[in-house]
């Protein structure tokens, strides 16, 4: 049953596939929109029967009976089957999009699409180390395929090798940890895995860490920690919009879940028992921190608003990879609400910048100035987007940002919630800023070159063709239904609570174990932290959003400027920044260079601190 | 036997990763990922491996208590492989695609999406 999920937006691949090349669209469109729902439907009723426990199917009854487990199993409890909802419900906003979308499309996007989903809703359910692969790569080849649809075009091409390859090498280096712990172990399952590496008489050895690197620093790959980040933006730019929507409200998230799911239930146990568990906080929480920062700083200097975004990503799920890294139920919990949050709402804006290219056929800053005046309505969704990415109460940013401010605080890392709160202010400014000169045509128009080492320009123009003079109400609605999703999330308090209670859970690696090993459903036994938002969350939320309309009103008041603080501002966008642009060299070797550079680091950091 | 395939694994991952960064041709490195994945075949053969075992193959006749080497990594393997093929062929199309706008081969030409 638990199946279900995963087997039914295949089986709508294969059905489009089959006959999607004799019917019309329009049957296409309604086939893979039914599966979507079909399996939002199955994800949200997952949800709703898992509850606070954790549900184990092994697929054709091969549970373990004595001994170790042969048998494959789906093992899932509410972060699980919530992340799952999440890319169902992106999936059908996207397929609902699409609809008036594409100039031309065909079945197999659609098909593409839904593998795609599949792969995803598979990996959140699985319990099983080698099939987490199988679904990393199953979601991967479909995404690969999806940026490059636009196959004529170079830029996808190039967003896609370079995806593609980075990608490649961290599923490569996953595999390549995963027959090292099968080689320790004899085991596939997570939970066995865990349970037999906390009793090995080798304990917290070399192959435990160099598995734990390569396993983990693969994760971190899909999740665009810096320095692996380097393929994000290139294909979240040149990917479709729709697309785009899924990439960045959950593919990437599928990343910090899986180095937050992999750590707990396979190296937790050993690391505890050899007493250096707390030595691995500061290296994910180091990761998280260098994505918050690089994301940030260079979301600033972007002229192509779908790379804005997708540097704004990066400096996001760096904020939800610091919730994981301070290895604790509060952070976890709190890190579960933001991605979710921030996945709505990044996946509404995705929508709305494939509104523009629909409508004006540009995504360019410089081109996109003042003519977005008879589009109001995406002016609103996109500045209340642009807000809610700084925390706006009571979205589910905020709410998780409070959570998480509350959980880094209480691990001694009492710096943090400002530097999140600079950050998001300086992501979502960028935003504004680009809202408000296409939608009011604010300031001067800007000149191309203005932030210096100019980019060719690029947009999409092949992707969209449709009726330019108005925009259909199925492009408009998706956006603003998940904008209202993102605020529905963080108002809730049951959801916090249910959080608090899912994270609590998660980290329980006993009662995990004994639900999968022993078919025990288990009580929780770690304490339930009583999560709820403080009223005095609101001041620093307050403060971000007001610095978010600073930051996005300073460019744009250039003229009313005194000069010298004209010429400070120029420097820090021209030369502070530029070492850090020219990193982002567009070339797959430094990506993958970099990749290597930073799970080497990963490994010198862990021979030092976890033996 | 097993040092021996665990640091030939190691040695072809970190050869095909190096000769990766430093391709001048895309052709190479697509070859080239598909040398490092398969330095996951050599590392899962050495994982099942036992001395003076035969193929994991069972029907009626055939005593089960036979001596073989681990079937499990060997269904990894066969995975890993269609997982490869399937990763090479959509590079190498990526490739052909490039090509038509690119004249050149050198990944380092290929700066369409810096900054």
């Amino acid at each position: 049953m638990e199946g279900l999920a995963f087997v039914v937006p295949l089986a709508g691949a294969a059905v489009l596939l089959a006959i999607g090349w004799a019917v019309p669209r329009w049957v296409n469109d309604s086939i893979a929109l039914a599966t979507g729902i079909a399996t939002a439907a199955l994800c949200a009723d997952l949800l709703h029967r898992t509850g606070d426990n954790t549900v184990v199917t092994w697929f054709g009854g091969w549970r373990p009976t004595h001994g170790p487990p042969i048998g494959v199993d789906f093992a899932v409890d509410r972060f699980g089957a919530g992340l799952a909802t999440l890319v169902a419900v992106l999936a059908c906003a996207s397929l609902v999009f699409v609809w008036r979308y594409f100039a031309t499309i065909h079945a197999l996007f659609h098909a593409l699409f839904l593998v795609f989903v599949a792969g995803m809703v598979g990996f959140c359910l699985s319990g099983d180390l080698f099939n987490l692969f199988v679904f990393f790569e199953l979601m991967g080849v479909a995404a690969f395929a999806l940026t490059a649809y636009e196959v004529e075009e170079e830029g996808p091409l190039q967003g896609a090798l370079n995806f593609a390859v980075t990608n490649s090498v961290g599923a490569i280096a996953i595999l390549f940890g995963t027959g090292m712990l099968y080689g320790r172990t004899g085991a596939l399952n997570l939970a066995q895995i865990g349970a037999s590496l906390a009793v090995d008489r080798h304990g917290t050895d070399g192959l435990v860490v160099v598995a734990l690197v390569l396993v983990i620093g693969g994760y971190l790959v899909k999740a665009a920690a810096v320095p692996f980040h380097f393929w994000l933006p290139d294909a979240h730019a040149v990917a479709p919009s729709p697309v785009c929507a899924l990439f960045s409200g959950a593919m990437v998230s599928m990343g910090v879940y899986a180095v937050a799911r992999v750590f707990w239930t396979v190296f937790a146990p050993v690391l505890t028992r050899s007493g250096s568990l707390a030595g691995v906080r500061p290296v994910l929480v180091a990761f998280g921190v260098a994505g918050v920062v690089v994301g940030a700083a260079m979301c600033t200097v972007q002229r192509h608003l779908k790379r804005l975004l997708a540097f704004s990503t990066v400096s996001h799920v760096g904020i939800v990879l610091v919730g994981v890294g301070v290895l604790n139920a509060h952070g976890l919990a709190g890190a579960a609400v933001y991605l979710v949050g921030h996945g709505l709402v990044k996946a509404s804006l995705f929508l709305c910048a494939g509104v523009l290219l629909h409508r004006l056929g540009t995504v360019w800053e410089p081109e996109l100035h003042g003519r977005g005046r008879s589009l109001p309505v995406l002016g609103v969704v996109m500045a209340v987007g642009a807000l809610v990415l700084a925390g706006l109460p009571p979205a589910g940013t905020f709410t998780g940002r409070a959570l998480l401010d509350e959980a880094v605080a209480g691990a001694g890392y009492r710096w943090l919630p400002p530097l999140f709160a600079v950050a998001s202010a300086v992501t979502a400014g960028a935003l504004l800023r680009v809202v408000a000169r296409t939608f009011l045509g604010v300031g001067p128009r800007p000149a191309a070159d203005e932030f210096d080492l100019p980019t060719d320009d690029e947009d999409n123009e092949g992707e969209t063709q449709g009726a330019r003079d108005r925009v259909p109400a199925t492009m408009l609605a998706p956006p603003i239904a998940l904008l209202g999703l993102s605020f529905a999330v963080g108002a809730a308090p049951s959801w916090v609570a249910g959080a608090g209670r899912a994270a609590a859970r998660f980290v329980d690696i006993q009662a995990y174990r004994a639900a999968v090993l022993h078919a025990a459903g288990d009580t929780v036994r770690v304490p339930v932290p009583h999560l709820r938002v403080a009223a005095a969350a609101l001041v620093p939320a307050t403060l971000t959003v007001l610095g978010a309309i600073l930051v996005g009103a300073l460019p744009l008041s250039q003229d009313r400027l005194p000069n010298r603080l004209k010429v400070v501002g120029r420097n820090v966008a021209h030369r502070a920044l530029r070492p850090l642009r020219l990193l982002h060299s567009g070339s797959v070797l430094d990506d993958v260079t970099w990749l290597l550079v930073g799970l080497a680091a990963f490994g010198v950091a862990g021979a030092v601190l976890w033996r | 036997m097993n040092a021996l395939g665990y640091a030939a694994a190691a040695w072809v991952f970190l050869v095909a990763l190096y000769g990766l960064v430093t391709s001048r041709d895309l052709v190479r490195v697509v070859l080239c990922l598909s040398v490092a994945q398969s330095s996951t075949y050599i590392l899962l053969a050495t994982i099942g491996f036992r001395a003076h075992a035969t193929a994991p193959i069972f029907d009626s006749q055939a005593s089960t208590s036979a001596r073989t080497v681990d079937p499990v990594v060997q269904a990894l393997m066969l995975t890993d492989v269609v997982v490869g093929a399937t990763v090479t062929a959509l590079l190498l199309a990526f490739v052909v695609q490039i090509h038509k706008h690119v004249p050149s081969d050198d990944p380092h030409d290929l700066r369409e999406l810096r900054g």
